[in-house]
């Protein structure tokens, strides 16, 4: 009985699920009827909106109570895959092929935690088109749970490159207002923003459609554990790497291809920026884990310095752009990169500290992270401007909101106690062992993220309150409370005991450093 | 579950609960609850110092409470933990009897202010900071309340967020701690990098034994204190790597020379926070971490040298600029700076049990001070500049005489050369900073390096120290008063809260020199700290002592067990009496001291008091002296030595313009112009055509990119096939 229960393919119900949700909403739609002149008509139309918001906060509820259930048929103490689900798919050796390990399960629960919230942050403040915003938003999250279940190179690639899809119109369509020269046309900014993500990540795209090509030629099959066995030729690997490197850079995003993420940060709506910078960006670090690192050990030792020289880099070098901010979501979106570069330094030292703190690290960026940009979302949707020179003084009129922004902003300063401080800790470790100068260029980065947290901080909370426009602004709501509250518990819990996470993650570490190692002392010797 | 967590979760729960019942039942309760609760946590704290140490004979009873795992990677393993031994138990009462006074005091002090609910939490916040601090057990934890007192620290300094110099100092010294940090953070993964371990018991021990540690990856180890491990590009000794990267995070935090300048801006926070946080306790942080890893220091000697510099310049470097500040919190604040330094050189030639016992006396007198100073503030409406005071002394009798107690303490009168029950006889400042001039002499003389350098600059700054607390004195409480009419008349109400919890800082501050000069430095020492402090030399001696009765594997042994102390007291007890008198002879004041070398403190002493009189005392007390504003030394000292200036110059001008560079140039110009923007350019049809399907449907862009996706799937099929 419970063999069988356990057996069901709970992965693909978890992953479709939202898509199902896609479907109603756009049944509804259908059945809308249309006046003389095919317009819609007002009441209609608020009846369509409603149906779609609360399809997708029902069925977004669903997925995450359905993947804790997931999560308890999920076993932490065995390293290797789990809920391993397979089907033929496209034939030639290509299937459908699912299943999670102790790297990737807890990013399932990220993406399926944080939707709802999504959906809730949208609630009022998404005014147009809202059953093609709930839409993109469900399609977005069935992509992105694939992209960490996917066992199969063809199926990671397709929810992979599908996620830029959704996000490409979130910003596209719903982002917000302004316009930019860009090729000496006058364009939407948004517009601007979008393609700008759109052409980085092709780029990187059709580099890892190639290598993943030539890896099926080479060895007939796209599984991705049975890839993780197979030892490519040095020189091979090294192209491999490369490919692969340029599409999971992207999405990091690293220095010097982080351009896009200020400008998709900016133009997007509250929601998307959450996504963004909570899911999506975790991709890129997952894909190092999953790819990279075991199945390219050669290359990515070869590259490691180069690795850790960008990593440093962007922690130093975006922390001072974020210092010269004049946007709150363009500060809070420079020091993701930075953070993010503490998870690449991590990752690639090879060391259970590195590659633990790194996915800590990305975890616990999710939370603080996505948990700032609702905070912009809070005074954005009240004021309409992110400007940090339009606030000031806000902590007269919203005490509640002064202190949960005070808590996001510690933790992005990586306070201990705060989740912040374990990932940026244990990767520093993992780098000092590796190399002295990686961890003391990365620890300036505790110095830079103190003083442009604290100075935005200071600059919308702090002071007199002076300007008209704020005088009558209101404090968080319930709705913004509970969302934020529920962010605030979980990097407080995990900042005090990240054991819970740690444990899943040390297992499959282990074992991933254990072949990693054996891969280079046979490389080695060879 | 034990009780001993309780003396340092009370104040947490208070933390947690004073803005609720604040909101509920008004700020009364909040203040009466967060105050109770650190009453509480300090008499726990009174009878856990009794019980851990053996301050007047009985049994140490040192014990260490694991409450449960914090972060575990691998071998990286800190645990929440409640270590009491003698060194956190002399921490716990200092911390939580001046936090309790300090609570009691600000119910009156905050009472016009509003708010006190906020303030109440951040104290008892940050008191259970300062309580996770001393009675760490590994680094990471220490690392965690270190930073959480810097936490607690920022938000007592903003307290008052509409004002900008609040904000802007709040910040500065988050920052500039944010920089000792940095060297703190790297020292911890020096450790780890070193002993694969960052449990206190482990690499104290290893240092001691002079076990074999291999680094990481490492081909082979060495004995630990010949180690040298490659750093940044080149070959260290590795204990002086830590040391010197633990002490860079002790400067920040105790605002030693270079990374100091954090420290009198902080003094924008309320004056009660200033006496607890900023004087008597968390500054203190520094000289504590110093002492804790005192195994490391000892066989550190470059890493303790630099402690020995540092501390001394700082020590005179303070003094200097303490000598002309005209805001009665920046003279006590400088004076802080300048008697943390003397505890740093201290610490640095090898006198821990000097360094700490100034660090507990210095709790009393500064706390009074402070208190006292906040007093006078109050009592003169606000008004913080004491040349505009003078003749307070007829306003305010009572807080008079608890200021001048507080600079006989701080300046050190006593007798040189006079006993009373084995100690000698004089105020606490007195008997504690004699013994750190003392031992930075004998120092000296055993070649220590600095030992001598720190001697002179220690005389020097008992000078100035003398001339600026009386100064303050004189300015403020003697001679005509210079206040207006109104406030001259109407002198403000100091409530009883705010002048009782004084009474005890002033016994202390008369009294603890004598009756704690046995246990810290004096002929109990040994037993009184319990193996806390380490000496080389002491230790040399009694494994020479130990080695008649114990053979070395059962010495491990017991080291493994957690009580070698005991192991070293026994051995001790069974000792030939003159190995005992020779190891007495290091811990306490047994050597033979010139009498020069008695005498120059107190010397000093006199000749600071009475510069001070005879500039202060005769005529108009504002006269110009022999520092005359307009002079080039009177600017530089006046201006701190341009610190702030400098670098504003160097670092934080900079830093804005580099970012601001690297945000349009770098990024703009550079890595968009020439990727994105630049191919953009170059298909800048495609462009149009996007730009007018913006208008369209939704659906259009989907079925587009879904149709790429198809085709790219498609070709890799067909590719992957024609290649079989």
């Amino acid at each position: 009985m419970t063999e069988s229960f356990a057996n069901q393919p709970w992965l693909t119900f978890i992953t479709f699920a939202p898509l199902v949700g896609a479907l109603f909403i756009m049944l509804r739609r259908m059945l809308t009827g249309t006046g003389e002149d095919g317009t819609v008509a007002p009441e209609e139309q608020a009846q369509v909106d409603k149906v779609a918001r609360w399809v997708a906060l029902i069925f977004t509820s669903a997925t995450f109570v359905l993947s804790l259930g997931v999560y308890a048929l999920y076993d932490p103490s065995i390293a290797g895959y789990q809920l391993v689900e397979e089907v033929p798919w496209l034939g030639g050796g290509i299937n459908y092929k699912m299943g999670v390990d102790g790297i990737s399960i807890l990013f399932v629960l990220l993406t399926t935690f944080f939707m709802p919230i999504c959906i809730m942050a949208s609630w009022n403040s998404v005014k147009s088109r809202i059953a093609d915003y709930m839409i993109a938003f469900l399609v977005l999250e069935t992509l992105m749970i694939g992209v960490f279940c996917a066992l199969d190179l063809f199926v990671f690639y397709f929810f992979f490159e599908g996620s830029l899809i959704p996000m490409f119109l979130i910003i596209g369509v719903w982002g917000s207002k302004g316009t930019k020269e860009f090729a000496g046309y006058s364009i939407p900014s948004r517009i601007y923003a979008s393609l700008k993500f759109f052409l980085y990540t092709l780029l990187g795209s059709l580099l890892l459609l190639i290598a993943m090509a030539w890896m099926y030629a080479q060895a007939g099959t796209t599984d991705i554990p049975t890839l993780q066995q197979v030892d490519f030729p040095a020189g091979a690997q090294k192209w491999l790497w490369i490919a692969f490197f340029a599409s999971f850079a992207v999405k990091m995003p690293m220095w010097p291809v982080h351009t896009w993420l200020p400008d998709a940060h900016v133009q997007a709506p509250t929601a998307g920026s959450v996504v963004l910078a909570a899911i999506l960006l975790k991709m890129g670090g997952y894909g190092f884990l999953r790819f990279s690192l075991p199945m390219f050990p050669l290359a990515s030792a070869d590259f490691a310095p180069f690795v850790f020289a960008l990593s440093v880099i962007a922690i130093i070098y975006t922390s001072l752009v974020a210092l010269a901010q004049e946007d709150m979501k363009k500060l809070i979106a420079y020091s993701s990169v930075a953070h993010m570069g503490f998870v690449t330094m991590g990752i690639f030292t090879g060391t259970e500290q590195g590659i633990e703190g790194g996915l800590f690290q990305m975890l616990s960026h999710g939370f603080i992270s996505g948990a700032l940009f609702l905070c912009v979302g809070v005074v954005y949707d009240r004021m309409h401007t992110r400007e940090i020179a339009a606030y000031g003084g806000l902590v007269h009129r919203m005490p509640l909101y002064a202190f949960l922004f005070l808590f996001f902003t510690l933790g992005n300063v990586g306070l201990p106690g705060t989740s912040g401080f374990v990932g940026e800790i244990l990767t520093m470790t993992g780098a000092f062992k590796f190399n002295s100068w990686i961890a003391f260029f990365a620890a300036f980065g505790v110095i830079f993220s103190a003083a442009y947290a604290l100075r935005l901080y200071r600059a919308v909370i702090y002071g007199k309150l002076e300007k008209d426009a704020l005088k009558a602004i209101p404090d968080v709501d319930t709705r913004e409370l509970v969302t934020l509250g529920v962010l605030m518990a979980f990097a407080l819990y995990l900042g005090f005991n990240p054991g819970p996470a740690l444990n899943v993650f040390s297992p499959a570490v282990d074992l991933l450093i254990e072949n990693y190692d054996a891969a280079l002392a046979a490389g080695g010797a060879s | 579950m034990t009780w001993e967590p309780f003396v340092v979760l009370l104040p947490l729960f208070g933390a947690m609960l004073a803005m609720p019942v604040g909101r509920a039942l008004g700020p009364r309760a909040a203040e009466l609850l967060t105050t109770a609760f650190v009453l509480i946590a300090a008499i726990l704290s009174w009878v856990l110092f009794f019980n851990v140490t053996p301050v007047f004979g009985g049994e140490a009873h040192a014990r260490t409470i694991e409450l449960f795992t914090w972060i575990g990677s691998g071998d990286f393993v800190a645990t929440w933990s409640v270590r009491l031994d003698s060194l956190s138990a002399v921490m716990l009462i200092v911390v939580n009897s001046v936090s309790f006074l300090v609570h009691t005091y600000s119910m009156g002090y905050m009472k016009d202010y509003g708010e006190q609910s906020r303030f109440f939490a951040y104290l008892s916040l940050f008191t259970f900071a300062m309580l996770t601090l001393v009675t760490a057990d590994n680094f990471l934890q220490l690392f965690f309340g270190w930073e959480g007192v810097g936490l607690a620290s920022y938000l007592l300094i903003g307290f008052w967020f509409n004002k900008k110099s609040a904000n802007d100092a709040a910040i500065k010294a988050f920052v500039v701690n944010r920089v000792g940090d940095f060297g703190f953070a790297l020292g911890i993964m020096a450790i780890f990098y070193v002993f694969g371990t960052i449990q206190f018991d482990e690499v104290f021990q290893a240092v001691a034994a002079n076990a074999v540690a291999t680094p990481w990856r490492a081909a082979e180890g060495a004995p630990i204190q010949e180690l040298t491990i490659h750093f940044l590009s080149w070959d260290f000794h590795a204990l002086t790597v830590i040391g010197v990267l633990l002490f860079i995070g002790a400067m920040g935090k105790s605002a030693q020379f270079l990374l100091h300048t954090w420290l009198p801006d902080a003094m924008e926070g309320p004056t009660p926070v200033s006496a607890l946080i900023h004087a008597a306790t968390m500054v203190t942080a520094g000289v504590f971490l110093v002492c804790r890893c005192s195994v490391i220091y000892e066989y550190a000697p470059n890493a303790a040298a630099m402690v020995t510099l540092v501390g001394a310049v700082t020590a005179f470097f303070a003094a200097t600029v303490g000598l002309l500040q005209d805001d009665i919190k920046k003279i006590v604040a400088y004076s802080t700076c300048s008697q943390l330094g003397y505890m740093f050189f201290a610490a640095g030639v090898g006198a821990y049990g000097a360094a700490m016992f100034h660090l507990f006396t210095h709790a009393f007198f500064k706390a009074l001070l402070f208190l006292g100073s906040g007093a006078v503030i109050i009592g003169m409406h606000h008004e913080q500049d004491i040349k505009k005071m003078g003749g307070v002394k007829e306003l305010m009798p009572f807080t008079h005489i608890l200021m001048v107690i507080g600079t006989i303490a701080i300046t050190g009168v006593g007798i040189p050369g006079l006993t009373l029950f084995g100690a000698p006889f004089g105020t606490a400042g007195f008997v504690s900073k004699d013994m750190i001039l003392e031992s930075a002499f004998f120092g000296g003389e055993a070649g220590k390096v600095f030992g001598y350098f720190a001697f002179t600059l220690g005389i020097l700054a008992a000078v100035m120290t003398a001339f600026y607390s009386w100064r303050l004195i004189f300015l403020t409480f003697w001679g005509p008063s210079r206040a207006p009419e109104h406030i001259r008349k109407h002198p403000h109400a100091v409530p009883d809260t705010m002048m009782w919890p004084l009474v005890p800082l002033a016994i202390g501050a008369l009294f603890a020199g004598i009756v704690f000069y046995g246990s810290f430095v004096g002929s109990n020492a040994d037993r009184f700290w319990n193996g806390a402090l380490y000496s080389a030399e002491a230790s040399h001696e009694e494994t020479a002592s130990t080695a008649d009765h114990l053979n070395a594997e059962e010495v491990t042994a017991m080291r493994d067990e957690h009580d070698v102390e005991e192991a070293h007291g026994e051995a001790a007890d069974h000792a030939p009496a003159d190995e005992r008198a020779a190891e007495e002879e290091h811990g306490g004041g047994h050597h033979e001291i010139p009498g020069w070398v008695l005498w120059s403190p107190f010397l000093a002493m006199l000749i600071g008091t009475f510069s001070a009189g005879w500039h202060y005392l005769r005529g108009d007390p504002l006269k110009p002296g022999m520092l005359r504003p307009g002079g080039m030394i009177y600017a530089f000292l006046k201006n701190k030595w341009y610190f702030d200036e400098i670098y504003d110059f160097i670092f934080v001008k900079p830093a804005y313009a580099i970012g601001r560079f690297l945000w349009k140039d770098g990024d703009g110009k550079t890595i968009d112009g020439v990727g994105p923007d630049g191919i953009a350019a170059v298909v800048a049809a495609g462009a149009r055509r996007i730009v007018k399907m913006q208008s369209g449907y939704v659906y259009h862009y989907a079925f587009v990119m879904l149709v790429g996706i198809a085709l790219l799937v498609t070709f890799i099929l067909v590719r992957a096939g024609s290649g079989q």
